[in-house]
């Protein structure tokens, strides 16, 4: 087991990371569409936590967690890493800062090689991110990471296909943490699972966050899972932060109107959620982005002033963030 | 006699040339008018195995084995094809999960919409305009003439789901089977659309069934529960009374398994293993290995559903409160 490294400021920093993708030019259009995926995102996460992404399809969570891994380069922006500058990085200095952060995807069935078989698929990124380790020491560490995630080691030899959704996120954990990263990106983990199986995923996170120290950024649209498993809390929006809070504060003083259509969307065990009948309301075209607010269309204290200008994250007395204008 | 009566319905898939396994096992239900009933299980329980099956669209190689489905008297199992097309898609409609899929992507709004119109009724082209036009509007679609015109592509995720709830309801249906109609959407959009489906319920009289793994959407939407495992259901009963006092211990499992019932920080309850494939589904209870309460007798026999619960040792209200 590593020791965390004793850190003071953020383990992982963004500021005004900017994310734009380039859209197929209509031929006689001289016009260059692109989607803003991210806009101006600033947050940090500290060391121990498991901060938490939450929004819509579409608000830029994944991008976000894409970004700050190198999966998409930023626009705009700086992204840290222990203090140090990470995003104009080539891949060979990458390389020693890719160990220390790793990703675990949605989809189990889709991010493990079918035709690879369970040891090759953890070994791949010890051989090609730490090569000085030997082969016999490459074998101990899946062993001991398998253990870990509660696999069993006679599962080394069998290909995916062999093993139940839940066995196979085990595996994608346990790859995500051969390489003993300090931070994980966890994008929506336990969406693909069956509900018996997303306490054991979410129980065997919370475990190996005791056991090893790690940070996470957890991605979701699972409120329910934020409010049991989160630190804090951004909720996003058309790729900005609308809101930034301790996840206590969040459920209990949602301040943005947002974040009220959110908890109040969440289906309840006691009912009474669904009956108000409601108007549909989408996210916005991310091409052609609103001047104003970006949540000004479907907001119901929505004010002149908000369609004019865009609200910026600030402060609130009880310690939340919140981009809205009238919001206190 | 219930306007639907499900009784000892299976459905059997082969296996080799001389074996078959069961999809389903044995499932009893009842429906009446305006009823909303709620199944939840688990991915590979059955759960859309049986709506397929109450409409006798089973497809090959696989076959209702076993059972009757008496809608109004009549078993639909027994009807000739022609026949059953006056059912289906008409007095029973179905939802099914992704939008994308079920709505055909070549042909526009309306076109669909007045084909299930036609398929069904003898009715002029104006008519059926104006009726697809109502129903769009039924379900808040805005700007609902010039709608009719557009393809599915060009509306969004909520947008299609919700012209697929119109095109269940044009035929005025006696039972909606939705099957899991929100999985694919977004909490905001999944609210919208639960709200749209018990609002038409309620407001048209019309039964629904509704296939979901989520708990909080059956007790939101629906007043009786069926709880599957391994094709067969485990406990029947008032919604209500199943999510205040489960008495199986998979469906009591399952609630505790829920993030919100566990403090912040706090260790979930967790079901260890996971559900059987239908191949190799252990002897006696099909629950006892995941079961914290199986004692000797549940390695022998299966148990039957007896009051509301296939179990021997179904959980009093006094076990629940000790834990």
């Amino acid at each position: 087991m590593s020791t965390p490294i004793e850190e003071k400021g953020p383990i992982v920093e963004t500021k005004g990371v900017e994310v734009r993708f380039p859209l197929p030019t209509h031929f006689l259009s001289r016009e260059k569409p692109v989607l803003h995926a991210l806009n101006t995102v600033s947050v940090s996460i500290m060391p121990g936590e498991s901060f938490c992404v939450v929004g819509e399809s579409g608000c830029g969570k994944t991008t976000l967690g894409r970004a700050i891994l190198g999966l998409n380069s930023p626009t705009a922006g700086e992204i840290f890493f222990r203090g140090q500058r990470i995003d104009q990085m080539d891949e060979a200095e990458r390389k020693p800062v890719r160990r220390d952060m790793q990703m675990v995807f949605q989809n189990p069935y889709a991010s493990l090689n079918p035709r690879r078989n369970v040891f090759d698929t953890l070994a791949e990124p010890v051989r090609h991110l730490m090569p000085e380790m030997s082969s016999a020491e490459v074998r101990t560490r899946v062993e001991e990471v398998l253990s870990a995630t509660g696999c069993d080691p006679s599962w080394q030899r069998r290909l995916p296909h062999e093993f139940s959704g839940g066995q196979r996120q085990r595996i994608a954990i346990a790859r995500a943490l051969v390489t003993n990263p300090a931070f994980v990106v966890a994008d929506e983990p336990i969406s693909a699972l069956d509900v018996s199986i997303q306490a054991q995923i979410l129980n065997l996170l919370t475990e190996l966050q005791k056991d090893r120290g790690l940070t996470y950024l957890f991605i979701t649209h699972d409120l329910s899972v934020v409010e049991h498993f989160g630190t804090r809390v951004a909720v996003m929006y058309l790729g900005q932060v609308m809101e930034l809070a301790p996840a206590e504060t969040i459920f209990d003083t949602p301040k943005h109107p947002y974040t009220q259509l959110l908890l109040d969307a969440i289906p309840k065990l006691e009912g009474g959620s669904f009956d108000k009948p409601r108007q549909p309301g989408e996210l916005p075209d991310p091409v052609n982005l609103p001047k104003g607010c970006p949540f000004a269309a479907r907001c119901n204290m929505v004010q002149d002033r908000c369609r004019q200008e865009r609200p910026q994250l600030r402060g609130l007395p009880n310690g939340t963030e919140v981009a809205c204008h009238f919001a206190e | 006699m219930a306007m639907l009566e499900v009784k000892d319905l299976h459905v059997a898939f082969p296996r080799g040339k001389h074996d078959e396994v069961e999809a389903l096992r044995g499932v009893n239900l009842t429906l009446e008018k305006g009823e909303r009933l709620g199944v939840v299980g688990e991915s590979g329980a059955g759960k859309s195995m049986l709506a397929f099956a109450i409409l006798n669209l089973i497809a090959e190689p696989g076959r209702v084995s076993h059972g009757t489905v008496k809608f109004n008297g009549e078993n639909l199992l027994d009807l000739p094809e022609r026949k059953i097309r006056d059912i289906r898609g008409n007095r029973i409609s179905m939802i099914f999960q992704d939008p994308m899929v079920t709505l055909n992507p070549v042909l526009s709004i309306g076109t669909q919409m007045m084909e299930t119109l036609r398929a069904h009724r003898k009715i002029s082209d104006k008519e059926a305009r104006a009726l697809c036009i109502a129903k769009l509007k039924e379900v808040a679609i805005p700007s609902a003439e010039s709608r009719l015109d557009a393809y599915p592509h060009e509306l969004s995720g909520g947008l299609r789901q919700r012209v697929v709830i119109a095109i269940a309801l044009l035929t005025d249906p006696e039972i909606i089977i939705a099957d899991e109609p929100t999985t694919a959407l977004d909490v905001t959009i999944q609210a919208e659309i639960m709200a749209l489906i018990l609002k038409l319920c309620r407001e048209n009289d019309v039964a629904l069934i509704l296939i979901t793994h989520d708990l909080g959407v059956v007790a939101e939407v629906t007043e009786k529960l069926m709880i599957m495992y391994a094709g067969k259901c485990v406990e029947t009963g008032p919604t209500r009374q199943i999510i205040d006092s489960p008495r199986h211990p998979y469906a009591s499992g399952l609630l505790k398994a829920l993030p919100q019932h566990a403090g912040r920080g706090t260790r979930l309850y967790q079901i260890p293993g996971s559900m059987p494939p239908i191949t190799n589904l252990p002897k006696g209870c099909t629950y006892h290995p995941r079961c914290d309460f199986a004692t000797g007798r549940c390695h022998g026999g299966e148990p039957d559903l007896v009051n509301g619960v296939a179990c021997y040792n179904p959980l009093s209200d006094k076990a629940e409160a000790k834990t």
